[in-house]
This record gives structure tokens, C-alpha cells and sequence, in this order.
């Protein structure tokens, strides 16, 4: 086939999807930038160029500082316990401890489960005097707060939820990795005489940096983009002390309808994401060939 | 679900091209002997799995038991599946699940015959402009529609199709992901193939169809397992752009029957909940190597 044939059959191929990806992906997010600069419409009254007017009116928002707030918290809490636990189950599964069936099947299974199917059984066990938590408070002779209605611990509440659904997905990745590390890496570890924690520190952490770091990169995406628990639990409660960022933006713009705001925050959001994505393509892809 | 792109130096075996199946299945089995020591890591080990069980075991207890026993542990409490029977009847889940089939099942489909179209262009053609076009795509790996709600609405709305279950999948219908994953597998299936195919006399499409297909199996069922489980799953799109029965699927519908209809009924609640995600869990745990399979393959990548 020469060139030109090439490109239009190329072109033709790639056409339904192009135009879908770019109605859905590409541009709403410019649609998002360009909207943040108008006022929203109501009623008669069409939008009307306002410049940076949400811009300022979202420094001065003290829910918009609480949700940011809140969910940089929320990443930073999840994501270092998600990816710790998800090694220590790999690290677990992998050494072929007795049930080694049950326990891959009980780490993994929270990753196929809907986020709304789970959420509701938390609900459950973190419900004042008759939850299970209250419960076997009340057997130790503890008090038990009111977990999700209280300021201090409705986001922790909700992180643990979170680093219990996703930590046994990553988990899968470190097992792959493991399974590529050579046993006669061990065997000579053992010989010069180093110990579990050696062999671990000073062999095993190094190789699995790469895997480390892909799995941070994904933890700390769906940080910012999952917040099917939050409208199940808190919905953001009580006092905003739980709002997250998407969170937020779903309130504005669908409670609300104040749709120029939500496209405002949205543009938050997406830089957000945008520090991710710079963060992944300086550490991780400079590694990684498209071939 | 997982979208980004795997650093060579963690290929393991599982993330080898090699899609046969003997390599995909050794990924779960240890290589390492049993040491002193192990009885701490094996208490350690178990305890960390029961307590990631538990939801899961509680719910099933609530939803199997009257609910007199949704929260009183008693080891001779009686057993009834009317929990699952009020359930049925006090929310239309019937239509629910018709919803949710149709929307995994249209994104599916959708999905897969364009991420073949676009993966096979990427990955065997020669033409002008493949690498902006190609970035293009990968940006949706990190700005996903997920979060561009607000104009998406806005989109659904100009189309007139707000509140159907053909909105909740047109924006997932082009998946970069599934594009990406494609391209990889079609770039290792051998040019000779083609080529062969070619001097028989075969037309382009006949090339897609009956030589790259075929051989993509593999990636067709991992991507298919985990865009099923993901659409399954999904919750905020399909809440704000659907408001009636007709149109939600089942976590939704889940959502709207345990908030609104049924106050404090655990076990009902919980029975809703395990009916939403059974299909979805039988499934898992009928094939359940298949699936870690098929999300670290898809993950990876």
C-alpha cells in the first residue's frame, strides 16, 4: 500500500474512536476551562464573561480550602497504607503460608465488590451503639464514638474503607513482580549471612521500586476520583469534615446547578491530575518505551 | 480501573508478551520453601485475612438470617432467604438488572470493536500524524471522563439522551486504555502472518478479523473481564445523568433503595447489596485465577 492509501485507511480506522475520545475527554476539559470564565446562567439571563471572578470567589470559599484540604489528607493517608499493606499481602501470598488460597481470595475479593455494595456494609459497622465496631467496643468495655457523625473521625473513617477496598489490587502487581525476582537472589543473601529484613531492604525494595512507583501513581489518581463512598456514608458531613474534591464539584453542580462554579473547581481538579500525569512521566516513563 | 503504563525493570513473568497460558497461571504459585518463622507470618497472614473478609462474611450472616439476628451473633439463629425475597419486591430490581446488563454489555461491545480498529491502526499502520494522535489517547489515561461531569452533562443534555442507559456508556464507549492494551498485543503478532495472509488473497478487514483477532484473544478476554467489573461497579456517572427506574442500573438503584426506602433494615439492605454484586462475585470466585489474571495483564501494561 503506498502512503497516502495508508493514511486515509489509518484515518478511517481511527476515526470513531478519535471523535469519541475527543467529545468526552478532550472537549469537556477545554469546555471546563472556557465555562470557568463565565458567570452561570440563570433563568432568561445568559452566562456573561466574568474573567476570574469564580476564581476569586473559590479562594474566598472556605468549603472549596476544606475539600482540598480534606482530600490531600485523604491521598495521604490512603495511599502510603494501601501500597504498604498491598506488599505485605503480596509478601505474605507469595511465601506459600498455609491457605495461601483463602487469603488471596479474601485480600482480592474487596476489588470486584461495587464501591456502593461495601460502603453500606461499613455503614453498618461503623453505626453508633448497635455496628459492629460499638459492639465490640461495648464487649472490651470501651466507648464507642459516632464514627462517621463526629469532625475527627468521619475522613479516617472513610480511608480505611478506601485502603481495605484497593489495597489487595495492587497486591496483584506486587505479586507479579515478586514471582520475577530470581530465587538465587535469596540463596546468596542467605549465604553471605543477611537477614530476613536485609534480604528485604537491601534486595527485594530496590527491584520492586518500579512497581512502587506505578502503584503510587494509580493510588494517588483514584485518591482524587473515587467518591462513591463519600455520597454513600457522609455525603461530604457532618460540617463538610469529609468532603472531598469530586465530591464537592458533584454538590455544586448537581445540588446546586451552579455549573460555572463546578467548572471552576473542575479546572482545579484537572491541574490536580496534571501534577500527577508530570509526576508519572518524569519518574516513571522516562523508563518506559512505546515501542 | 488501572490505566497507566508498567516500567520494563518490573516485568515479571505474568507481564511477559508471551500470552500463553502455562506462564499466566505460575504467577500465583510461590517459589519459596516454608521457614522458621513462618507460624508468626502465617497468624499475621490470616488476621489481616479475616479482617478483609469480614464485611463480606457479615453481610452474608445479616442477609441469610431474620432480622431479629442482623446484629446479634448467635450461632443457633435460624435461617431464611426472605431477607432476599422483601428485597426483590421493595425495589425494582428486576429492571435493574436488565439496566446494568444492557450498559455493560453496549460498552463492551462498543469498546472493543473500536479499541481493535484504532489498536490495529497504531500498531501496523504507517501514516501522518500517529504520534500526536497517539498522545491524544493517552492523555484520557490521566483525565479520565470520570471527572468531567459537569460538561459531559451538559453534552447528554444538547444530544437529548440525559436519563438512559445509552448515556451512562457513550462516554466510555472509545477507551484508551483499551486501545493501548490492544496495540501492544497486536504489535507482537508476527508481520509474516500478515503478509501471508496478504498473497492469499485476503482484504484488509479479512486481515483484521481472521489473523489479529483470533490472536488477541487473550487481551480481549482480560480487557473484557475488567471493563465489565468496572462498568459494573460504577456509580457516580450513572447517578447524576439517570433519575428513573428505566434507565438505572443496579448500584444506583441499590443506592436509591438503601437511602431512601428502607431506614435501618440491615438485613434487607444487605441482601439488596450481595444481589447487586452476586453475578459479579460467583463469577469471581468460579474463576477466580482468571480474573487476577486479567487485571494484573490489563493493569500492567
Amino acid at each position: 500500500m503506498n502512503r497516502t492509501l495508508n493514511t486515509v485507511y489509518a484515518w478511517l480506522l481511527l476515526l470513531p474512536a478519535m471523535v469519541l475520545l475527543v467529545a468526552f475527554t478532550h472537549y469537556p476539559a477545554l469546555a471546563t476551562l472556557w465555562h470557568s470564565f463565565f458567570s452561570t446562567p440563570k433563568g432568561r439571563r445568559p452566562a456573561v464573561f466574568v474573567g476570574l471572578e469564580n476564581y476569586q470567589a473559590m479562594l474566598q470559599d472556605p468549603v472549596f480550602w476544606r475539600a482540598l484540604i480534606n482530600n490531600l489528607w485523604f491521598a495521604l493517608g490512603t495511599v502510603p497504607v494501601a501500597v504498604g499493606i498491598a506488599l505485605l499481602m503480596a509478601l505474605w501470598v507469595n511465601r506459600g503460608l498455609a491457605g495461601r488460597g483463602f487469603l488471596r481470595l479474601s485480600y482480592f475479593t474487596p476489588t470486584i465488590l461495587p464501591m456502593v455494595a461495601v460502603a453500606n456494609i461499613w455503614l453498618f459497622f461503623y453505626t453508633p451503639q448497635y455496628g459492629l465496631l460499638a459492639q465490640i467496643l461495648q464487649f472490651l468495655g470501651l466507648p464507642g464514638p459516632n464514627w462517621l457523625g463526629t469532625k475527627e473521625t468521619a475522613l479516617p473513617a472513610l480511608m480505611i474503607v478506601s485502603v481495605w477496598k484497593e489495597a489487595g489490587f495492587f497486591m496483584i502487581f506486587y505479586l507479579a513482580a515478586l514471582q520475577g525476582v530470581s530465587p538465587s537472589l535469596r540463596e546468596a543473601a542467605m549465604l553471605e549471612g543477611a537477614s530476613r529484613w536485609q534480604y528485604f531492604r537491601r534486595v527485594l525494595w530496590p527491584l520492586l521500586m518500579p512497581t512502587t512507583l506505578f502503584v503510587l501513581i494509580n493510588a494517588l489518581i483514584n485518591a482524587f476520583r473515587l467518591i462513591d463512598h463519600v455520597v454513600v456514608m457522609t455525603h461530604g458531613g457532618p460540617d463538610n469534615a469529609s468532603t472531598l474534591l469530586l465530591f464537592y464539584i458533584y454538590q455544586i453542580g448537581f445540588s446546586f446547578w451552579d455549573t460555572a462554579y463546578a467548572a471552576t473547581l473542575t479546572v482545579v481538579l484537572l491541574v490536580v491530575l496534571g501534577i500527577i500525569a508530570a509526576i508519572k512521566f518524569r519518574w516513571l516513563d522516562k523508563r518506559t518505551h512505546y515501542q | 480501573m488501572n490505566t497507566s503504563v508498567q516500567p520494563p525493570a518490573s516485568r515479571g513473568p505474568a507481564a511477559s508478551r508471551d500470552p500463553s497460558a502455562s506462564r499466566g497461571t505460575r504467577v500465583l504459585k510461590s517459589s519459596n520453601p516454608r521457614e522458621s518463622g513462618a507460624w508468626l507470618d502465617t497468624i499475621g497472614a490470616w488476621l489481616l485475612g479475616l479482617i478483609w473478609i469480614l464485611p463480606l462474611l457479615y453481610a452474608l450472616w445479616a442477609a441469610v438470617h431474620p432480622p431479629a439476628y442482623a446484629t446479634r451473633f448467635d450461632l443457633f439463629a435460624p435461617w431464611t432467604l426472605d431477607n432476599f425475597t422483601r428485597a426483590w419486591e421493595a425495589a425494582p430490581f428486576p429492571r435493574y438488572y436488565l439496566n446494568t446488563f444492557m450498559l455493560v454489555t453496549m460498552v463492551l461491545v462498543a469498546q472493543l470493536i473500536l479499541s481493535t480498529m484504532a489498536g490495529y491502526a497504531f500498531a501496523r499502520l504507517e501514516f501522518r500524524g500517529r504520534e500526536f494522535l497517539f498522545l491524544l489517547v493517552l492523555l484520557q489515561l490521566m483525565v479520565m471522563p470520570d471527572v468531567l461531569i459537569v460538561e459531559n452533562y451538559r453534552t447528554m443534555s444538547w444530544l437529548g439522551v440525559r436519563d438512559t442507559v445509552f448515556a451512562i456508556a457513550l462516554p466510555y464507549f472509545a477507551s484508551a486504555f483499551g486501545i493501548f492494551l490492544l496495540r501492544q498485543t497486536f504489535k507482537t503478532i508476527p508481520r509474516e502472518l500478515e503478509e501471508a495472509a496478504r498473497v492469499e488473497g485476503a482484504s484488509a478487514l479479512q486481515i483484521l478479523l481472521k489473523v489479529y483477532v483470533p490472536l488477541g484473544k487473550p487481551t480481549y478476554i482480560a480487557y473484557g473481564l475488567v471493563s465489565v467489573s468496572y462498568h459494573w461497579n460504577n456509580f457516580l456517572w450513572p447517578l447524576i445523568i439517570t433519575n428513573s427506574v428505566e434507565a438505572r442500573p443496579l448500584t444506583v438503584g441499590l443506592q436509591v433503595f438503601s437511602s431512601t426506602d428502607q431506614g435501618i433494615d440491615w438485613s434487607v439492605i444487605t441482601a439488596a447489596t450481595l444481589l447487586s454484586a452476586a453475578p459479579l462475585l460467583v463469577a469471581f470466585l468460579l474463576f477466580q485465577r482468571q480474573f487476577v489474571q486479567s487485571f494484573l495483564r490489563a493493569g500492567i501494561r
